[in-house]
């Protein structure tokens, strides 16, 4: 039974690993950036939601669809002020003005109303239900469910809508993609609105679920978004969601082991394994570079 | 650019040479009027990063000093306190330490407010053969350097860390009946490995036993792997030392995952974000350890807070404010002893201090520099604390 307990415990970490690394891995997909602020707009939202329902009153529903919509917003800014301009020049710049940002944001966000953390109020009643012997918190079970939606109506934006054929094209080429007639800048915004609505609704389930935010929360959450969409195969959005929930239940198991103080090395030992064994990650084709 | 050097250094030789004026001027004042007049260095945090600790010590001690002038002072002689700022930091710590010691030539040195900033003035007040009593620093390297040897002129008037630990063990064997207990420390602090491992000998040693051990790095979120493995070896009880910050989030998890046992933690949990974090629900049942309680209906405890809240607005004296005050007293009580202003006289007579009555306990200095006292027991009910008991070590 312990072990069940355990499982679901990985697989409540993991979802939210996985919502945060479909952003990352859609905007590589597209673009080939490795979008490090990723991270701060996950904690733009976690804020966002944390004034809309201390302050503004808003429930948790609301206070996700807004926070939801900001970050969007959010995303959008940050591609058209810091990464447009670069989207001719080498990945590398594009990697070091994604850290330049990160850190903007942390530090812009700790000088506007200090480094203390802050807690989520309760939105969500909350109920321990014992299910097959282990025991599941009623939050937990909503925010899997919320997850999960979110993951599904993506996954439906990308196949079955045209702006998702449109990001498809562009992510193979987006030079074709431009002369079959489709708007390469817009679609790369939506890429971000979209990918930065997701961080900013795992910030809001995180908030809830493990109640402390503070200015710096969304470097390690980042981080581990960073190695699930690369265990995953980077760019390929199921391979994301497996990917998160694969290192949600590996640090889980670990800290079950009773190695509780290695759970994030072993995550960052993945990462080193992967990209000796298997750069492409669990789902990626080892496709050759045409000459 | 060599104009503008030579500038500088003139600027800093004239400041120099202004600051040596000043403090021969003290020392001058001091020796004119050294017959009626004790002379206390209050080297204090009171701004960085950590000036809220020595604010609060330093309110603690001018409070008592007035008290104890205003009835007269010590065997007739006024105390007279100079306050210098270490601005949170060991090397300004230092600094203003030699400046007490060789300028103003203080009888005796008040501060740091914690451990490090302490140490940094150890070296100096024991080969300047001034005492210097830390009211808050906690650390057993305070008194004891690294290598074992005592520092001769250094003592302190809170308990250190580990002595916490002890205490918390005594409470839940006599006072819970606990028999069983697991430990869930932060392992990237050096207070909470030493709270936990003092809790474990004490603990084991009376006859309990420890049935799970787990350890967090501070900074963690997500504790429900680590609670659901402690669960699993059914505790009777479980001992948290680590900081507000992280255990707020394990209270709220362990309580969501259905452990009722009591929790215990040490004066690290003391801090409003607790409550926030946790929630006052998931807070009953959980108990610290803290140098004192403004609650605690003791008389000399009461007389404190009544007249600190005449001189600061009524707001409530926390432990800080009471160590600051007890310090003072400490002092005064082994100059009076030593029936000098000799630093070495009153070094000699703070070693013998015995049951002296002070708001934070009933002292008596051990060999090692450190109080040995009782230790006061908070419970949280609906989010406040409140004063349950006090332990003798």
């Amino acid at each position: 039974m312990e072990w069940l307990q355990q499982l679901f415990n990985g697989i409540s970490l993991g979802s939210i690993y996985a919502l945060i690394a479909l952003g990352y891995t859609m905007v590589y997909g597209i673009i080939k950036l490795i979008n490090f602020a990723h991270g701060e707009v996950f904690m733009i939202g976690s804020f966002t939601g944390f004034y809309a329902i201390a302050f503004w009153g808003l429930g948790f529903f609301p206070a996700l669809v807004l926070s939801m919509t900001i970050c969007a917003v959010f995303g959008v800014l940050i591609e058209r002020v810091a990464y447009k301009r670069l989207r001719s020049s080498t990945r590398i710049a594009a990697l070091i003005t994604a850290i330049g940002v990160s850190l903007l944001i942390q530090y812009v966000v700790i000088y506007i109303r200090g480094a203390q953390p802050e807690a989520y109020p309760n939105v969500l009643p909350n109920r321990t239900l014992d299910i097959f012997g282990i025991q599941i918190s009623s939050q937990s079970l909503l925010i899997l469910l919320v997850s999960i939606v979110l993951m599904i109506i993506l996954q439906f934006v990308v196949h079955r809508t045209k702006i998702g054929k449109a990001m498809r094209a562009v992510s193979f080429d987006p030079d074709a993609a431009k002369l079959m007639g489709i708007n390469v800048n817009n679609t790369i915004s939506a890429t971000f609105a979209i990918g930065s609505a997701l961080a900013g609704a795992a910030g809001v389930i995180f908030g809830v679920y493990y109640t402390k935010i503070e200015p710096l929360m969304g470097i390690i959450p980042g981080l581990k978004a960073f190695i699930a969409a690369v265990l995953g195969g980077i760019g390929i959005i199921p391979g994301a969601v497996i990917g998160g929930f694969v290192l949600g239940i590996v640090e889980t198991v670990v800290s079950a082991l009773g190695f509780s103080l290695w759970r994030d090395a072993a995550a960052f030992i993945i990462l080193i394994l992967i990209l000796i064994f298997r750069p492409s990650g669990i789902f990626g084709k080892n496709s050759k570079e045409k000459v | 650019m060599k104009k503008s050097v030579i500038k500088i250094l003139f600027t800093l030789g004239f400041l120099a040479m202004v600051l040596a004026a000043c403090g021969s001027e003290d020392s001058g004042a001091k020796s004119d009027g050294g017959g009626d007049t004790i002379h206390i260095g209050v080297n204090m945090e009171l701004s960085g990063a950590v000036a809220s600790y020595g604010q609060s010590d330093t309110e603690g001690i001018e409070l008592a000093v007035e008290e104890i002038n205003e009835a007269g002072g010590i065997d007739g002689k006024q105390i007279k306190v100079t306050k210098v700022d270490n601005k949170s930091d060991a090397a300004e710590a230092t600094n203003a330490a030699i400046k007490l010691t060789s300028q103003d030539k203080v009888t005796a040195i008040i501060g740091a407010a914690t451990s490090g900033n302490t140490v940094a003035q150890a070296q100096i007040a024991n080969d300047t053969e001034t005492v210097l009593l830390s009211p808050s620093g906690t650390s057993p390297n305070v008194t004891i350097q690294d290598d074992g040897t005592l520092n001769d002129f250094v003592f302190r008037t809170s308990y250190i860390d580990p002595f916490q630990g002890t205490v918390a063990a005594n409470f839940a064997i006599d006072e819970l009946g606990i028999k069983n207990a697991a430990i869930l420390a932060d392992n990237a602090s050096d207070y909470a490995k030493g709270l936990g491992t003092a809790f474990k000998e004490t603990f084991e040693a009376a006859g309990g036993t420890i049935v799970s051990e787990e350890a967090y790095v501070a900074k963690d979120t997500d504790f429900r792997s680590i609670l659901t493995n402690i669960q699993s070896a059914d505790p009777e009880f479980i001992f948290i030392p680590g900081y507000y910050e992280e255990v707020g989030l394990i209270i709220k998890q362990a309580r969501e995952m259905g452990i009722e046992v009591p929790l215990m933690g040490a004066d690290g949990w003391d801090s409003p974000t607790l409550v926030e974090l946790a929630g006052a629900d998931a807070l009953n049942n959980t108990f610290i350890t803290n140098h004192y309680s403004s609650e605690d209906p003791d008389e000399t405890i009461q007389n404190f807070v009544t007249k600190y809240k005449e001189k600061y607005d009524g707001s409530s004296p926390n432990a800080f404010h009471a160590l600051g005050y007890d310090s003072v007293y400490l002092l005064a009580d082994a100059i009076e002893r030593a029936g000098s202003a000799d630093s070495k006289a009153i070094k000699d007579a703070l070693e013998e201090t015995k049951d002296i009555k002070l708001v934070s306990g009933v002292v008596t200095i051990d060999k090692d520099h450190n109080p040995v006292k009782s230790a006061t027991i908070l419970e949280y009910v609906d989010g406040k604390q409140v004063f349950k008991t006090k332990i003798n070590p």
